[in-house]
C-alpha cells in the first residue's frame, strides 16, 4: 500500500508557499519549448492554466467538448469570487479568508492548500482587472464588494449576476490570445475518453472527436484535468447538461485515488423542482441571501393553505412567519453556510411547512429589503437574476417571495492531488473543481471561482516545473506506441458495446434513475442502513445499464446520445463509491450529514477517529474500492464544533 | 398542450438537409423549449429513430451554446431569451413551429440544428484580449474607472457569444458580436494602448471569416439575447476608422 505524501513544504504556515516557490526546480526557456502540456477542460481552472503555461513557453494543447472554450461550465457562476483585498477596512486579511474557508469546510481541508488559496486570491483580482474584467465599482470608481455565506466581511467581488462568465472570458481572451500566437492548440468538441499511461507516467489522452467520431491520440508530458465537477450524477442539479466524471474517472480507474467523493453541496436557494420532464434546476446566486429573507409560516396550517393557493404569503402577518435561519443561527443569520441553510430547509419542510404544491419548497422574502432600500436599488444589485427568475417561474419577485429549494450544486470531492496538484498517478494534475483540494466537506459561497483561478493562473505554473524539469531529456512520445493502441483500443471495445446493446431504456431514463437514488440516500439526510441499500440498488443498475441501455447511431458521426450514454456509464460507477464513501464517514461532517451522528440536527463530527481525507483507489468494477488515509494536521488552527450561532 | 412541429433535418455537412414534420402532444406550458425537444427525442429514440442533434448546455441563458432559429426568429419569439430560457407558454396550443439552425455563410451546419461557430474564437484569438500575463498586474484599485464607464463595459461584455445577430442579419453580419467586445476593451484604460491594432486586427478577422457587410438594418440588436446596444457598433467603426488613419 502506497502511503499518501501531500507533499506540504516546512516552515511557518504563511512561509510555506514561499518557501516552495524559492525551492522548485525551473525548468530554462529553451527547455520549455520542447515540452507538451495537455490541457483538459477549459474552464476557469483549464483556460487559466493553459494560457499561463503557454505564457511560459510550453507547448499546450487544450481540450474542451463544448463548441468553444468560452462556454465551460464556469460561464454560469453568478455571485462573485472571494479575495482578502481588504478594500472595505473591514478587518479582512488572508489569515482571515483562510481561517473562514477551513471552518465553513467543517475542519476537513488541508492548512497548507488553504493559507496558499487565501494568499493568492489577491493576485487573482489585480490579474482579472488588468485583462479588462468588468468588475462592479462604486462611485469613487474603486472595486465594490458584497458579503457571501459564512463570512462576516465584505470581500466578494463580483459583475453583477453574472462574475463567472466575465472571469471566463477574461480568461477565455487569454487562451485565444496564445491560440492566436501559436502557443496553445485548441481541440474544442473533443472529449477525453482514456488516460494513456506508460512506464506509470501519465503520457497522454486518448480524445474523441465529436464531429467526426474519429478517436484520436495525443501525447502529452504532462496531463491537466480541469474537467469541473460530478454533481450531475444526481441527475437533476445546477450544472450544466454536459458536466460529467468522465474525464476523472478515467484517470482513477488508471490508479489516481478518488478523494472524499462522497463530500458535495446541495445549494439552499434554486428553484424547486416542479415536474418529471425537467432537465436542470436553475440556481438563484446565494448574493440573494444578503437582502433576501428566508421564511415558511409558523404553522402547518398556512403552509397547507399556501401550498392549496388558498392564502398568499402577504396574508401570513409578520408574527406567523419563522425566519428559522435568523432564529436559529443569530450571528449569521440569513447567511449562514449552504450545507447548515439546506438542512435548515429541508427540516422545516419535512416539519410539513413548506410552500410549494410539492412540499418541498421555502420563501425568499425581499419585502423588507425593498421598504428599506428601494426597488430600484434591490432590481440593480440583483441584475439578471430577478428577470431569471421571473422568466422560469412567471412569477415576480418583485411583488411576492421567491420560491425556493435546496439543489445539488457542488462537488468538493474529486481526484486526490497532492500540494502541487498532482494526483496519485506522476505527471497527472487535477485543478479546479475537479480535485478535492481545498473546500474541505462544504465550500463557502464565492470561492470555487477563486480556487479555480488560483490553481490554473498561479499555482500550477510553479508546481509544474518542479516535475517537468526532470522530463526534459524524454522526447514526445511517438502515438503508434503500444500504450496509446491499447488505450484507444479499450475506448472502441467499449463503445461498440454501448452501440450494440440496442436495449429498450434510453441513456436518460437510467440517468433519472441514478439521480432518484442518489438523492434519496446520499443526498442531505443519509443513514448506514439507506446507503447500504443504495450501494445494492447502483450495482443492480449498472448491470441493467450494460444490459438493457439503447444507444441510437453509429460510432463515426455526431452523436451526443453516444457520448451521453458513456457519461452516464461512469457516473453509475462513482455513485456506487459515493456511496461506500458516505458509509465509512461514520460522523457528520459540512454537506455530509449522517442522520446518526448529529446533536439536536447540527452536524456532529468525530476529529478522533475521521480527521482525514479518504483517498479510494480503484480494484475493479466488482471489488470494494481500497481505501487511504491522509490525516489532517492542524498546527496553526484549533478544531471547534462549527458553530454560526 | 400540442404542437406541430417542422424541423430542420440534416446528416451531416454535406448532406442536403430538409424539414421534416412531426407532432408532439402533452406538453406542459412549464416546460422550456429545449425540454420540449428533449420529450420528442425521447420518443424518437424510443422508435429506433435518430433524435435531432441541438447545441445546449448551460440551459440558463448564459454560455451560449443553445441556438435555434424558431418559426423565423433567432431564439424564438420571446425578447431578450436565449433558446434555452424560451417556455412553452410563449406558444398557443396547436401552433405549428418551425425550428432550423442559424443559417450564415460562416456557420456552417455540422448536423440538424448544430452548426460551426468557431469563426467567433478565431476572431477572438486576433485582438479580443489585453496583452498582459499573469503576474504582471498591479494592484487592482490602482486603476480607478469611472462607474459609468464600467457600466457600459459590463452591458457589452454580457454579449454569450451565441451568434443570434449574425443568425438574423439578412447580410450575415457579425458587427454586433465584435464591437460589443471592442466597446468593453476600449471604454477601460487597460484597453487602450492595443486599442487601435484590435480593432483593425479584429475587423480583419471577420471579413476573413466570410460574415457580411453591415447595412444599418439593426435585426441584430432586436434579436439579441443579451440586449447588447448597436451604439457598440458606432464605437467600433469610430475607432476602426480612427485606427485606419493613423496606420495609414
Ligand atoms: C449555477 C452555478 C453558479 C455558481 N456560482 C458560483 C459563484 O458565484 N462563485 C463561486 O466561487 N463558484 C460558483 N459556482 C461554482 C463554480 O462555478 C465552479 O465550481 C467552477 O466554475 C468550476 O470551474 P472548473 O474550471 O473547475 O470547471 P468547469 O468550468 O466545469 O469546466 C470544465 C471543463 O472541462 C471540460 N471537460 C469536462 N469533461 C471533459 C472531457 N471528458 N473531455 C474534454 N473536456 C472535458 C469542459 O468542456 C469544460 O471546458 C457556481 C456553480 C454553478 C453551477
Ligand atoms: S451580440 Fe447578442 S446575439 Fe450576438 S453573439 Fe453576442 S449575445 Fe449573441
Ligand atoms: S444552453 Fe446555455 S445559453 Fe442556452
Amino acid at each position: 500500500m502506497s502511503t499518501l505524501n501531500s507533499k506540504i513544504p516546512p516552515g511557518p504556515l504563511a512561509e510555506k508557499w514561499s518557501y516552495y516557490k524559492e525551492h522548485a526546480k525551473l525548468v530554462n526557456p529553451a527547455n520549455k519549448r520542447k515540452l507538451e502540456v495537455i490541457v483538459v477542460g477549459t474552464g476557469l481552472a483549464g483556460a487559466s492554466a493553459a494560457a499561463t503555461l503557454a505564457e511560459l513557453g510550453y507547448q499546450v494543447k487544450a481540450f474542451c467538448f463544448q463548441d468553444s472554450p468560452r462556454r465551460a461550465h464556469s460561464i454560469a457562476a453568478q455571485g462573485g469570487i472571494n479575495a482578502a483585498k481588504n478594500y472595505k477596512n473591514d478587518g479582512d486579511s488572508v489569515y482571515r479568508l483562510f481561517y473562514d474557508t477551513i471552518k465553513g469546510g467543517d475542519f476537513r481541508a488541508r492548512e497548507g492548500n488553504v493559507y496558499r488559496l487565501a494568499d493568492v486570491s489577491r493576485n487573482i483580482i489585480d490579474q482579472c482587472v488588468a485583462q479588462g474584467v468588468p468588475f462592479a465599482r462604486d462611485y469613487g470608481g474603486l472595486l465594490d464588494n458584497r458579503s457571501f455565506g459564512g463570512a462576516q466581511v465584505s470581500r466578494t467581488f463580483y459583475a453583477r449576476g453574472q462574475t463567472g462568465q466575465q472571469l471566463l472570458l477574461g480568461a477565455y481572451g487569454a487562451l485565444e490570445r496564445q491560440v492566436g500566437l501559436g502557443n496553445v492548440k485548441m481541440y474544442s468538441r473533443h472529449e477525453m475518453l482514456e488516460l494513456v499511461k506508460i512506464d506509470g507516467k501519465a503520457r497522454g489522452i486518448i480524445a474523441k472527436n465529436l464531429v467526426t467520431g474519429e478517436l484520436e491520440r495525443h501525447f502529452g508530458h504532462a496531463v491537466l484535468l480541469c474537467t469541473g465537477g460530478y454533481g450531475n450524477v444526481f441527475f437533476l442539479s445546477t450544472n450544466a447538461m454536459g458536466s460529467n466524471v468522465t474525464a476523472a474517472w478515467k484517470a482513477h480507474k488508471q490508479g489516481a485515488y478518488f478523494g472524499n467523493p462522497c463530500y458535495t453541496q446541495i445549494h439552499p436557494t434554486c428553484i424547486p423542482v416542479t415536474g418529471d420532464y425537467q432537465s436542470k434546476l436553475t440556481l438563484m446566486s446565494e448574493s440573494l441571501r444578503n437582502d433576501g429573507r428566508v421564511w415558511v409560516p409558523k404553522t402547518k396550517e398556512d403552509a397547507k393553505a399556501i401550498r392549496e393557493g388558498k392564502k398568499k404569503p402577504e396574508d401570513i402577518k409578520e408574527e406567523d412567519r419563522d425566519y428559522y435561519l435568523e432564529r436559529k443561527y443569530p450571528s449569521f443569520g440569513n447567511l449562514c453556510p449552504r450545507d447548515i441553510a439546506s438542512r435548515a430547509a429541508k427540516e422545516a419542510c419535512d416539519d410539513g411547512r413548506g410552500i410549494v404544491p410539492s412540499g418541498f419548497g421555502v420563501f425568499l422574502d425581499f419585502g423588507d429589503a425593498i421598504k428599506r432600500l428601494g426597488v430600484e436599488v434591490v432590481k440593480a444589485r440583483y441584475g439578471e437574476l430577478f428577470p431569471m427568475y421571473q422568466n422560469i417561474t412567471n412569477e415576480d419577485p418583485l411583488k411576492t417571495p421567491m420560491k425556493i429549494y435546496p439543489a445539488v450544486h457542488y462537488t468538493m470531492g474529486g481526484l486526490w492531488v497532492d500540494y502541487e496538484l498532482m494526483t496519485s498517478i506522476p505527471g497527472c494534475y487535477a485543478l479546479g473543481e475537479a480535485n478535492f483540494s481545498d473546500h474541505g466537506a462544504n465550500r463557502l459561497g464565492a470561492s470555487a471561482l477563486m480556487q479555480g483561478l488560483a490553481d490554473g493562473y498561479f499555482v500550477i505554473p510553479y508546481t509544474i516545473g518542479n516535475y517537468l524539469s526532470s522530463e526534459i531529456f524524454t522526447k514526445s512520445i511517438p502515438t503508434d506506441h503500444p500504450a496509446f493502441a491499447e488505450a484507444e483500443n479499450a475506448v472502441k471495445e467499449r463503445t461498440q458495446k454501448l452501440l450494440s446493446i440496442k436495449g429498450k431504456r434510453t441513456v436518460d431514463d437510467f440517468h433519472k434513475a441514478l439521480g432518484k437514488i442518489m438523492w434519496e440516500y446520499c443526498g442531505m439526510a443519509r443513514t448506514a442502513e439507506g446507503l447500504t441499500k443504495a450501494r445494492k440498488m447502483i450495482q443492480d443498475l449498472r448491470k441493467e445499464f450494460w444490459s438493457d441501455v439503447n444507444v441510437p447511431g453509429t460510432i463515426n458521426e455526431f452523436n451526443p446520445e453516444l457520448d451521453k450514454a458513456g457519461r452516464v456509464a461512469d457516473f453509475i460507477e462513482l455513485g456506487e463509491l459515493m456511496v461506500v464513501d458516505a458509509l465509512n464517514r461514520n460522523e457528520s461532517c459540512g454537506g455530509h450529514f449522517r442522520v446518526e451522528y448529529q446533536d439536536q440536527g447540527e452536524a456532529k463530527r468525530d476529529d478522533e477517529n475521521y480527521r482525514y481525507v479518504a483517498a479510494w483507489e480503484f480494484k475493479g468494477v466488482d471489488a470494494d474500492p481500497v481505501l487511504h488515509k491522509e490525516d489532517l494536521v492542524y498546527e496553526n488552527i484549533q478544531l471547534q464544533v462549527r458553530s454560526y450561532k | 398542450m400540442k404542437f406541430n412541429l417542422k424541423v430542420w433535418r440534416q446528416k451531416n455537412a454535406k448532406d442536403q438537409g430538409k424539414l421534416v414534420d412531426y407532432t408532439i402532444d402533452n406538453i406542459n406550458a412549464d416546460m422550456s423549449f429545449l425540454e420540449m425537444v428533449d420529450v420528442l427525442n425521447d420518443e424518437l429514440v424510443r422508435k429506433g429513430e435518430d433524435p435531432i442533434a441541438f447545441d445546449h448546455d448551460c440551459r440558463e441563458g448564459i454560455c451560449g451554446m443553445c441556438s435555434m432559429y424558431i418559426s423565423g426568429r433567432a431564439h424564438g419569439p420571446q425578447h431578450a431569451a436565449t433558446t434555452c430560457q424560451l417556455y412553452m407558454r410563449s406558444f398557443k396550443d396547436g401552433d405549428t413551429i418551425y425550428v432550423e439552425p442559424w443559417r450564415a455563410k460562416a456557420f456552417p451546419v455540422i448536423k440538424d440544428l448544430v452548426t460551426d461557430r468557431s469563426a467567433f474564437d478565431r476572431i477572438i484569438a486576433a485582438g479580443g484580449f489585453v496583452s498582459v500575463n499573469t503576474g504582471q498586474a498591479q494592484d487592482a484599485n490602482a486603476l480607478p474607472v469611472e462607474k459609468a464607464d464600467a457600466e457600459k463595459a459590463m452591458d457589452a461584455a454580457a454579449c454569450i457569444g451565441c451568434g443570434a445577430c449574425v443568425a438574423a442579419c439578412p447580410n450575415g453580419a457579425a458587427m454586433l458580436f465584435v464591437s460589443a467586445k471592442i466597446s468593453q476593451l476600449a471604454l477601460f484604460p487597460q484597453g487602450q494602448p492595443e486599442r487601435n491594432t484590435r480593432a483593425i486586427n479584429m475587423v480583419n478577422q471577420m471579413d476573413e471569416e466570410g460574415f457580411g457587410n453591415c447595412t444599418n438594418i439593426g435585426a441584430c440588436e432586436a434579436e439579441c439575447p443579451k440586449e447588447i446596444k448597436l451604439t457598440n457598433i458606432a464605437r467600433m467603426n469610430r475607432d476602426y476608422l480612427a485606427a485606419s488613419l493613423i496606420s495609414e
